[in-house]
């Protein structure tokens, strides 16, 4: 038996044939052919045969991951057809006398570095597309088929990384688990492994070499360890333990749609955070009491333009019907900083998370801000309960001017008879310092409030939080951000306002008693969290959790309020 | 030879979906297409490849001049003239 250790990302135990991918390498050195017509010949059939699997992974896609996501495909497929690219390969072998492989990858490379010396972050995507294109045929050239990724059986992958575009190919049945030589909790590996809610662990640290393909192995998602060569003895035990896991989760997905009542009879919500109507469907499966965060970026994102009222309407409606009569808070457009959309006048900023981003483009497009409202508004049937937040808000006149438009899309719909929707509810995220110190001036003008505690964190102690080097610095339970935390809670409830946590501190088991001292309203996280989080706070009493956090308060470094809040972890039985 | 100045006004520019469905229009079309981006005043390109097309950079508000020459040439330029002109077939 053979152990490795890395990190737990998405829970579960996970036995079975490993699988292990690992994309081909094609040899694009030139070489000289004698009869540069036989090479367009395989060029031309490898260009059909890649044609062919572009058609049948946009079906795939189409079913799997959406039209808009499925869009990717059928721009491969552009490049495949374009005459320039194909006229150039095509003129190298026949001129150069070059070999296909060659001609192709080179060609590839020069429209790949045309479109990086544009420096935009669309045409850096477009340059990822060509190499993927370019790859595609080569393969198609060496007869090397993706069928690598038709698994013949469940399996537990083995990867170096994973990219979204790695994943789509499998077929999702077939993955037992996932398991990769690179990447952080926030990899898309991770991301991807929760959403399907699969064990994963990634930076796990082995090598190819010592892994027979095919053999079993066992991977176990908590505590992030790959088993390979593992006797009878220890798969028999890892299937008890898997077995008893699984119980473990049934019950508590049975009793994951009971309330979450501590044991001296608090309510609490707990919500969920989700992207799209696929999220919304699995949330309610895992007990959401609601929605807490609906990110709406995706659909800026994948439009490619601005989408208009009717379009991001039909979108919301969508999800609204799958959440029925529970809650739903939705975040306005939160765009910059990290993410970008070309079409957006967004500018290249030396310090983009400080920038032009988010409520900040309010000033400029009032409009683009009106549309959404005026489409959620009009989205949301009299049975939904529709809330809206807007996300990086620092001052008071902010508030008043989102507030503002607010009110004018209500009261423009409700001329035209379109708002159907009772009392929706509109807020603010918390996620700036100077808007979690005066959270009392900024009462008047909400209905409630959600703490981000990804950017609060990032804010407070001045971390970049997609900087590795120093990412480390950024824990919500650094007391300072917890203060934030706990003064926003406070000044709301004095103020007679509900308050929400949608960071992913709220789905951190950790994390739980504190929260629930400070007395936070409402958790909102990942899905599969739900079920966990539910049952311990079941366990809790509100009391002692009172005490627990005000000790934790009282803290001078992350790690003294961890070492605190680590007596108060519920003891696996 | 056909010649015509056109003013892009979609949001995205020729980007992304806009730059597909002009490229897709421009290669219904036997007669030889080419595109310049005259507010760059950048090189000429062929107009049915979505690559070249892309490299033109083309935003909202620039000025674009395409050229048609051969065979349905008329057609051609009708055809890509009226696509600019229903912000490329989108309603808003």
């Amino acid at each position: 038996m053979h152990q490795f250790t890395g990190i737990g990302v998405s829970g579960g135990i996970a036995i079975g044939p490993c699988w292990i991918y690992k994309p081909a390498s094609v040899s694009i050195d030139r070489k000289t052919i004698a009869d540069p017509s036989l090479e367009v010949d395989r060029l031309n059939k490898a260009l059909i045969e890649a044609g062919h699997q572009l058609e049948q992974l946009h079906e795939r896609a189409l079913i799997n991951i959406g039209e808009a996501d499925a869009a990717i495909f059928e721009a491969h497929k552009l490049f495949l057809d374009d005459p320039e690219f194909l006229g150039a390969i095509r003129a190298s072998i026949t001129t150069e006398k070059i070999n296909a492989e060659a001609a192709v990858a080179e060609t590839a490379e020069g429209f790949a570095r045309q479109m990086l010396a544009l420096e935009d972050e669309y045409f850096k995507a477009r340059a990822q597309d060509i190499r993927d294109v370019s790859r595609r045929i080569l393969y198609c050239l060496n007869g090397i088929s993706l069928d690598q990724y038709n698994l013949s059986q469940p399996s537990v992958i083995l990867a170096d990384d994973l990219t979204p575009s790695d994943t789509i190919q499998f077929e999702r049945s077939m993955i037992l688990g996932l398991c990769t030589r690179h990447g952080g909790p926030t990899s898309h590996t991770a991301i991807l492994a929760r959403s399907l809610a699969v064990p994963a662990a990634v930076s796990i640290p082995f090598e190819f070499s010592e892994i027979v393909a095919g053999s079993d192995v066992i991977l176990n998602g908590d505590t992030g360890t790959l088993t390979i060569e593992a006797g009878k003895e220890e798969i028999e035990s890892a299937q008890v333990a898997r077995q008893s896991w699984e119980q473990a989760w049934q019950v508590r997905l049975k009793s994951a749609f009971e309330p979450a009542r501590s044991l001296d009879g608090k309510l609490v919500e707990i919500v969920a955070n989700i992207g799209g109507v696929e999220d919304a469907r699995q949330a309610v499966e895992f007990g959401a009491e609601g929605v807490g965060l609906l990110r709406t970026e995706f659909l800026y994102l994948d439009f490619g333009r601005l989408p208009n009222e009717e379009e991001q309407a039909s979108i919301y409606r969508e999800i609204f019907q799958v959440m029925s009569s529970r809650p739903v808070v939705v975040r306005t457009l939160d765009i910059g900083g990290d993410k970008q959309v070309d079409y957006l006048d967004l500018q290249q900023e030396s310090n983009p998370f400080l920038g032009w981003r988010a409520i900040r483009m309010m000033r400029e497009h009032p409009e683009i801000l009106l549309t959404q409202m005026r489409a959620l508004l009009k989205a949301a049937s009299p049975q939904n309960d529709l809330r809206i937040m807007a996300p990086m808000v620092s001052s008071v006149e902010e508030v008043q001017q989102a507030r503002a438009i607010f009110e004018k899309a209500k009261a423009s719909l409700q001329k035209e008879n379109l708002l159907q929707v009772k009392k929706p509810q509109f807020g603010i995220m918390v996620e700036i310092p100077s808007a979690a110190l005066i959270i009392e001036h900024l009462a008047e003008f909400v209905d409630f409030f959600s703490i981000g505690t990804n950017d609060l964190t990032q804010y407070t102690v001045a971390v970049d939080r997609t900087n590795e080097r120093v990412a480390y610095l950024a824990s919500p339970f650094h007391p300072a951000v917890l203060k934030l935390i706990d003064r926003t809670i406070q000044k709301a409830h004095e103020n007679g306002r509900w308050v929400g946590l949608c960071g992913e501190m709220a789905g951190d088991p950790l994390a739980t008693p504190l929260l629930l001292g400070m007395g936070l309203d409402e958790f909102s996280m990942s899905p599969s969290a739900i079920p966990e989080i539910k049952e311990l706070i079941r366990g809790l009493n509100t009391a002692e959790c009172e005490r627990m956090a005000k000790e934790a308060l009282a803290q001078p470094g992350i790690q003294a309020v961890k070492d605190i809040l680590e007596k108060y972890r519920p003891k696996d039985d | 030879m056909q010649s015509s100045d056109i003013l892009v006004t979609h949001p995205v520019g020729l980007h992304a979906r806009p730059a597909a469905e002009f490229v897709k229009t421009a290669g219904k079309f036997p007669c030889m297409i080419t595109v310049c981006n005259l507010t760059t005043a950048g090189k000429t390109v062929n107009a049915k490849s979505i690559l070249s097309v892309l490299t033109l950079g083309v935003q909202q508000g620039h000025t674009i001049r395409i050229e048609t020459d051969g065979e349905n040439e008329v057609e051609a330029m009708v055809a890509l003239q009226e696509l600019i002109a229903s912000n490329f077939g989108e309603t808003a």
